[in-house]
């Protein structure tokens, strides 16, 4: 985390008093990604006093230390905080706890307690190293918990690193593996280029506005000298291109199914929620919160920009076909390209309001969104790692074909992907799913953005089609019949299969609880 | 007739929706001790009817107790407050328009899984086949008895899932490209439908039906209102479903199985022109005032159409399907439909809603018997039925072929059974639209309309001709080496009900218009015819 940082002309050491150099820190603000990162250096430590038989361990203890900072996030809910300000010149601050924090921080911690549970298994059975995986997976959700309480552009940029470079480690993680590491690498290069991208436009911006905290460099682009307008331009668009990178948004999509087929099973269900929810919250601040006076600009390439990823992502995810290997997750990968185009979509429609109370209620419907989609998608995951384990067929490793008499040999796991499945697609019964969607549809037709809501309806029809050719392939009989019983499913991955199927079933039951979120004011 | 409470009949409207959704879930669940019947199959199929039977009742209980002095009255209403985010509110309620819908819904699905009890699918496991029906009676149901835009969205997708597996895994022939076809152009319909609804909320400030009735469409500008209107319009004329966007109809008909066609025809099409009449002429009646030519051409041109089409099914060497004929027959007769939409008179409209009726009744029943037919002789092609003289069903078995007849003179609109009044109310609308709209161009809709009432009647009476009469002795290849059984006592309990219907509601309209007329008056309250 950065020293806050003084605004320059305002260097009134008289005002300030001694007490400037010596701040008061909000402990119990700042405790959900502090206890994630302390639970990160205890794994690390522990690794190397443990035998290698009590590493098993190591996974629980990590699980527990997310349940912990979720249950961290209870006494915040009173109201705003705010901590690590300036203690001179007007207040900003670094870190602020409000309604969008929060939101994100409960999505991000709940979906990485969810990988821990799913992980178990996969550390046992891949033989990952279990003292790095876990240090890792702790360290990337220790800095995506922080990211949506980040307020100024120093604090955002450490924190989308902290998020994702632990992340590329756990994509190469499976020693050995051809496709392990040239997954690690794409991923690492697009990144990589994106957060240089994005320290170029961050010191643009820097330069021209001379303050980092988003509120100040908020107020002050309209009134930066016409001498640096080019400049305070140029730095919007390059910060703004760097997170779009991070979201995963077409044209920066390439890495995305490789990525997700070479790594882990959790950690692909891990990228698609986690990795998503950090990129989406760090453009939301920085679009929504910093940058509104260029609203006009960014606004309309931002639809663009929707359009674009998810009919690329669905068009991508049309073409699998169900014999092809990994396909299950391949065709989870282009679908959570094509969700992420309809996740910027209340971020499009907030750059055409000119309100910033109508801006914060269209990245509401965002938010709400992304909540309902890190539920399903973790679930739809929990079931394909699930399956990974069956192991009756290594040679067609998660074919789309293997789920073939998935509703006979294990109906409860086909009963849950089902769900999962139609929620994704937004249809009833999914009753959760189409509501998110149309709460991101209202957003965009509130905003007079008919063109992109049409683009959308398109794509939900298109999206239909490879979820419901998946849904239909469960209920078809198996080609060869399983021989003996079905075997039980791993314990944890029962748990998570159990825990997300629930949490959808409540969440169609009582959509308001997510949805909320579209109607509050979240900053 | 029966006084009830409110609170009583507001039970009884929320009970009909959920009781279908809480026996699907039930359905999927192994039976409980005691009513394990003969074998798993057989319970849940027990099941099925059991509580379709227990949905019918219930609606029957709720037309009996809706107060029949004031049907343009919003009655059982249930209005809480659901998803405040997205002000979603549950509101339920019925009146003349919706009731009869109701009514005609559950009674239907009750016979529906009466025939599947009696005669098994063909396909994967009934347990699935009972939950879907159920889903899919809760979808249809609840559209017809949902208050809230939203909602009215939410219920129309929930027909989607279950009938996309109702036709790929239970129908036949060309079954999988039918049930995508289905599936693709409905959902891309009423995806629209949802933006032209957003619009419509969204301006109007309510997602209330009731209330948006009441407004009028005071407070919507006319661009607003023809945007809306034609995106509503436009998801709805899918599910109607209107020329030129009929084309999913005729397979989704022919692949899908005998319920899933009664289903399809009888209650899903419904769903359309109770949105058009519930939702478009009230609440953005300057947009459908723009765009009623337009559907009222586009209907007449379903009407020709239609009947064209299934003359040419008919002929001889055509190698007609007898399911496609009646599929393309529901073409034209909800083109009749929208025609007396379309004319926007209270005329028209309660012509329009009594032709819904009618259709569902006799289309409902035209597709159970050319099922029966189809289980025995194993085929629905007209030419492998007739053979060269005929198919000779008066000889052969003369009960079939006569209620075949009869369903053909139904459909054809003979007076005194339940096809005529509607379609002679829609085409008297036309004879007098609503002010404003042009009156030539009406006239031409009204001598089409008719000419397509001449060209209904060639077909149907061709297809008796050719189905119902013919040599016994030389009759057809097909099924002609054994006896064909006539009509089985569960056929005649899942039919006489139907005809009994069709007959009462052709020789007593009023009972039907007294119900609707009300209601209409009250959704278009500037017309005076």
């Amino acid at each position: 985390m950065t020293a806050p940082t003084p605004s320059p002309g305002t260097h009134d050491l008289a005002a300030g008093g001694a007490h400037s150099l010596v701040q008061s820190v909000d402990w119990v603000a700042v405790a959900p990604p502090v206890i994630v990162a302390l639970a990160a250096l205890a794994v690390l430590v522990a690794d190397l006093f443990l035998t290698e038989r009590r590493k098993s361990l190591l996974g629980p203890l990590s699980a527990a230390a997310l349940a912990l900072s979720l249950l961290a996030l209870l006494p915040l809910t009173g109201g705003r905080r705010a901590t690590f300000c300036t203690t001179a010149g007007p207040r900003a601050c670094s870190y602020v706890v409000d309604t969008f924090t929060l939101s994100i921080q409960l999505l991000v911690l709940g979906a990485a307690l969810v990988t821990a549970l799913l992980s178990m298994t996969a550390v046992a059975q891949e033989r990952l190293p279990a003292g790095e995986f876990w240090f890792l997976l702790l360290s990337s959700a220790c800095g995506a918990a922080l990211l949506p309480a980040a307020r100024d552009l120093a604090t955002l940029v450490v924190a989308l690193e902290v998020a994702s470079l632990p992340a590329f480690a756990l994509v190469g993680l499976r020693r050995g593996s051809r496709l392990s590491s040239e997954a690690a690498l794409k991923f690492f290069l697009s990144s990589v280029t994106a957060t240089a991208v994005m320290l170029l436009g961050v010191s643009f911006v820097y330069a021209a506005t001379g303050s980092m905290h988003l509120e100040t460099v908020a107020e002050r682009l309209p009134h930066t000298d016409s001498r640096l307008g080019t400049l305070a331009a140029a730095g919007v668009a390059l910060t703004l291109i760097g997170f779009a990178f991070k979201t995963a948004a077409a044209p920066f999509h390439f890495w995305v199914p490789d990525t997700y087929v070479g790594a882990p099973v959790p950690v692909a269900a891990y990228l698609s929620v986690v990795g998503k929810a950090a990129g989406f919250s760090g453009l939301i601040l920085v679009a929504v919160r910093g940058f509104p006076p260029y609203a006009h600009a960014w606004g309309p390439a931002l639809a663009v920009l929707a359009a674009l990823t998810m009919t690329v992502g669905n068009l991508g995810a049309l073409r699998q076909r169900t014999d092809r290997a990994h396909g299950a997750v391949r065709l989870l990968a282009w679908s959570s390209v094509g969700q992420a185009g309809y996740l910027l979509v209340p971020l499009a429609a907030a750059g055409h309001q000119d309100h910033q109370g109508h801006r914060d209620a269209a990245v509401g419907a965002t938010v709400a969104y992304a909540l309902m989609y890190a539920v399903v998608n973790l679930g739809a995951f929990a079931v394909v790692a699930a399956l990974r384990h069956r192991g009756d067929d290594s040679a067609q490793d998660g074919r789309l074909d293997q789920y073939r008499g998935l509703a006979r040999s294990h109906p409860f796991a086909a009963a849950a992907l089902a769900f999962f499945l139609l929620c994704l697609a937004g249809l009833p019964p999914g009753i959760i799913g189409l509501f998110a969607k149309v709460t991101v549809f209202s957003a965009a037709v509130d905003a007079g953005l008919g063109w992109l809501a049409v683009v959308m309806a398109v794509n939900v029809v298109i999206a239909l089609v490879y979820y419901l050719t998946w849904l239909a392939l469960l209920f078809r009989p198996a080609v060869q019949p399983t021989a003996g019983r079905a075997r039980w499913l791993p314990l944890p991955l029962t748990v998570t299969i159990a825990l997300t199927g629930v949490l959808a079933l409540a969440l169609s039951g009582a959509p308001q609880l997510v949805l909320g979120f579209a109607a509050t004011t979240l900053f | 007739m029966i006084p009830l409470d409110d609170t009583v009949l507001q039970a009884l409207l929320a009970a009909v929706v959920a009781l279908p959704l809480l026996g699907a879930v039930a359905a999927l669940l192994p039976a409980p001790p005691g009513l394990r019947g003969r074998g798993p199959e057989q319970a849940v199929l027990r099941h099925g009817v059991t509580v379709t039977g227990a949905v019918l009742v219930l609606t029957v209980l709720l037309a009996l107790g809706f107060d029949h002095d004031h049907p343009g009255v919003m009655q059982a209403q249930t209005d809480v407050s659901w998803i405040p985010a997205l002000d979603v509110r549950l509101h339920l309620g019925i009146d003349g328009i919706s009731l009869p819908l109701l009514v005609l819904t559950a009674l239907l699905t009750f016979l529906c899984a009466l025939h599947s009890y009696a005669k098994r699918p063909q396909g994967p496991r009934p347990q699935a086949f009972v939950a879907l029906l159920l889903l899919l009676e809760c979808g249809t149901l609840a559209t017809f008895a949902v208050l809230d835009l939203v909602l009215f969205f939410l219920a129309f997708e929930t027909v989607l899932i279950p009938m996309y597996f109702l036709i790929a895994r239970w129908g036949g022939k060309d079954r999988g490209p039918a049930a995508w076809k289905f599936v693709l152009y409905t959902l891309l319909g009423s995806v629209v439908m949802l933006l032209g609804l957003l619009v419509l909320g969204g301006n109007a400030g309510t997602f209330d039906m009731v209330r948006l009735a009441q407004q009028h469409g005071s407070g919507l500008s006319h661009g607003t209102q023809v945007v809306a209107a034609l995106a509503i319009g436009l998801g709805l004329a899918v599910k109607a479903p209107m020329w030129p966007l009929h084309s999913w109809l005729p397979d989704a008909h022919t692949a899908a199985p005998t319920v899933g066609s009664v289903l399809l025809a009888g209650v899903l099409l419904k769903m359309g022109t109770y949105g058009f009449v519930r939702i478009l002429l009230p609440a953005a009646p300057e947009g459908a005032h723009t765009f009623a030519p337009y559907l009222a051409a586009f209907a007449v041109v379903g009407i020709i159409y239609g009947s064209l089409a299934c003359l040419a099914l008919a002929r001889k060497g055509a190698q007609g399907d007898l399911k496609r004929l009646i599929a393309y027959s529901s073409v034209g007769h909800m083109g009749f439909v929208l025609l007396g939409v379309a004319t926007l008179t209270h005329t028209g409209v309660n012509g329009a809603l009594y032709a819904n009726i009618a259709h569902g009744l006799i289309t409902g029943l035209l597709f159970f018997l050319v099922g029966a037919l189809k289980d025995r002789t194993g085929t629905s092609d007209l030419d492998a039925l007739a053979g060269t003289t005929g198919a000779a069903l008066y000889g052969r078995t003369p009960r079939l072929g006569g209620l075949l007849a009869f369903g053909a003179v139904a459909s054809l609109g003979l007076p005194g059974l339940a096809g005529f009044w509607g379609e002679l109310l829609a085409l008297l609308g036309a004879y007098h639209p609503a002010p404003g709209l042009s009156r030539p161009a009406y006239a031409v809709f009204l001598a089409l309309g008719a000419l397509g009432t001449l060209l209904t009647a060639a077909y149907l009476l061709l297809v008796v001709r050719r189905v119902c009469m013919g040599d016994p002795a030389t009759s057809s290849p097909a099924g002609s080496s054994a006896a064909l059984p006539d009509v089985h006592g569960h056929e005649y309990a899942a039919w006489v009900p139907l005809v009994v219907l069709t007959v009462l509601a052709g020789l007593w309209p009023a009972a039907l218009l007294g119900l609707t007329d009300p209601a209409v008056q009250n959704l278009l309250p500037g017309v005076t015819r």
